[in-house]
């Protein structure tokens, strides 16, 4: 090493790292991101009216996922979730149960649920439409996310950051689920808060 | 009141049918409450019944369980095999053994959460929350199937005692009616 410093002089190589980095810049702008799952900068949660006259508010506790995401081509951006069903957790544990057994997602029979993006569309202003195929209850079905992006940045301890929220709305018929909850609640609104961290 | 080694005490025998009673209904409305639909009028009472019925029925039952315990247990019949009263005996043990399982699994459903267990809105017996992951779950699947064995294994005990009163013609089932005459 000490030999090639000599040979090359620091300045050459300084000029050689800036190239390369130059380089492999439109590279590093199609950045990897897994969702910070471990720090728990991350949500699927969802609401559904209750009765018509309130909102029931409950999340998935346990899912990781990983996306890829370029601000100079969003439509070249992926994301892949997955969801473990039995996490559903709605601060009841009998209602949790009812909601894991066969009246709802039968966990037993359909542990996880998966979305996985197949287009997503750049609408401006931070806003992105993102097509794909969501696997719940032994159901596949393509839906929407209506996304916003929140933010993007370093973040104080080296790493490199970029956050999402999105929501949809999914009707519980269209995924098999038997209960009858009552003509207000037929569908469920799903919130999500992604936040990546770049790999 | 106390048992005798020839006869049962009316407190026994009074312990021994209602909870027999008792059982057998909060079986019946657990199996019926569990496909309640949601805008069933029961939907909310029928569980909230089911348990506090059944937190009653466990201080009843261990109360009933510390009497046998400081009790004579009046000695099997002369007319009955050995095998009859081995197997009349582990089937007794085993019904309470079922039925402390039944009610500690149903305990640690409602509890999973840490909330407590209201009955009849007189008290609320406390929550302790998980001791296991998906408690909830775990413990609703043991709480079903221990059910239906007991109910299947009080069914074979009430078998047993109609085949020792039609068949044997012998006063097994009597002394559990408070009949007094020795045969």
């Amino acid at each position: 090493m000490k030999t090639l410093f000599k040979i090359l002089g620091r300045k050459k190589i300084l000029i050689a790292s800036t190239l390369m980095a130059t380089l492999l810049a439109p590279l590093a702008n199609a950045a990897n991101y897994v969702v910070d799952t471990k720090g728990a900068h991350a949500s699927v949660n969802f609401k559904i009216k209750h009765l018509g006259y309130s909102w029931l508010t409950g999340r998935f506790d346990r899912f990781d996922g990983k996306f890829s995401y370029d601000p100079a081509n969003v439509g070249a951006s992926k994301i892949e979730m997955n969801i473990d069903a039995s996490s559903i957790n709605t601060n009841h544990a009998e209602r949790n149960k009812h909601l894991k057994s066969g009246d709802f997602l039968e966990t037993n029979k359909f542990a996880n649920a998966k979305f996985v993006s197949t287009k997503i569309t750049d609408k401006g202003n931070g806003k992105l439409a993102i097509n794909g195929t969501l696997s719940l209850h032994g159901v596949n079905k393509d839906i929407v996310i209506d996304a916003q992006k929140v933010g993007e940045g370093k973040d104080p301890w080296g790493g490199y950051r970029v956050g999402f929220s999105g929501t949809t709305v999914l009707t519980l018929k269209d995924f098999g689920i038997k209960m009858d909850l009552g003509p207000a609640s037929a569908q469920v609104y799903m919130e999500l808060y992604v936040e990546g961290i770049r790999q | 009141m106390k048992n005798t080694t020839s006869h049962y005490g009316w407190l026994t025998i009074t312990l021994h049918w209602l909870s027999a009673i008792i059982i057998f209904s909060l079986f019946a409305l657990g199996f019926w409450m569990v496909d309640l639909t949601y805008y069933d009028a029961w939907y909310k009472e029928a569980p909230h019944l089911h348990k506090s019925i059944g937190i009653c029925l466990l201080f009843l039952m261990v109360f009933r369980f510390i009497w046998r315990k400081k009790q004579v247990q009046p000695e099997a019949l002369k007319t009955h095999s050995p095998i009859e009263r081995k197997a009349g005996h582990a089937v007794h043990i085993l019904l309470y053994v079922l039925f402390f399982l039944i009610a500690v699994s149903g305990y640690l459903i409602s509890t999973a959460d840490g909330r407590g267990i209201e009955v009849f809105q007189l008290f609320t017996v406390p929550g302790f929350g998980s001791f296991i992951d998906d408690q909830e779950d775990i413990a609703g699947v043991v709480h079903e199937y221990l059910a239906y064995s007991l109910i299947a294994l009080a069914l074979l005990h009430a078998l047993a005692a109609c085949k020792h009163h039609f068949i044997d013609k012998d006063i097994t089932l009597k002394r559990m009616l408070a009949w007094r005459k020795t045969n």
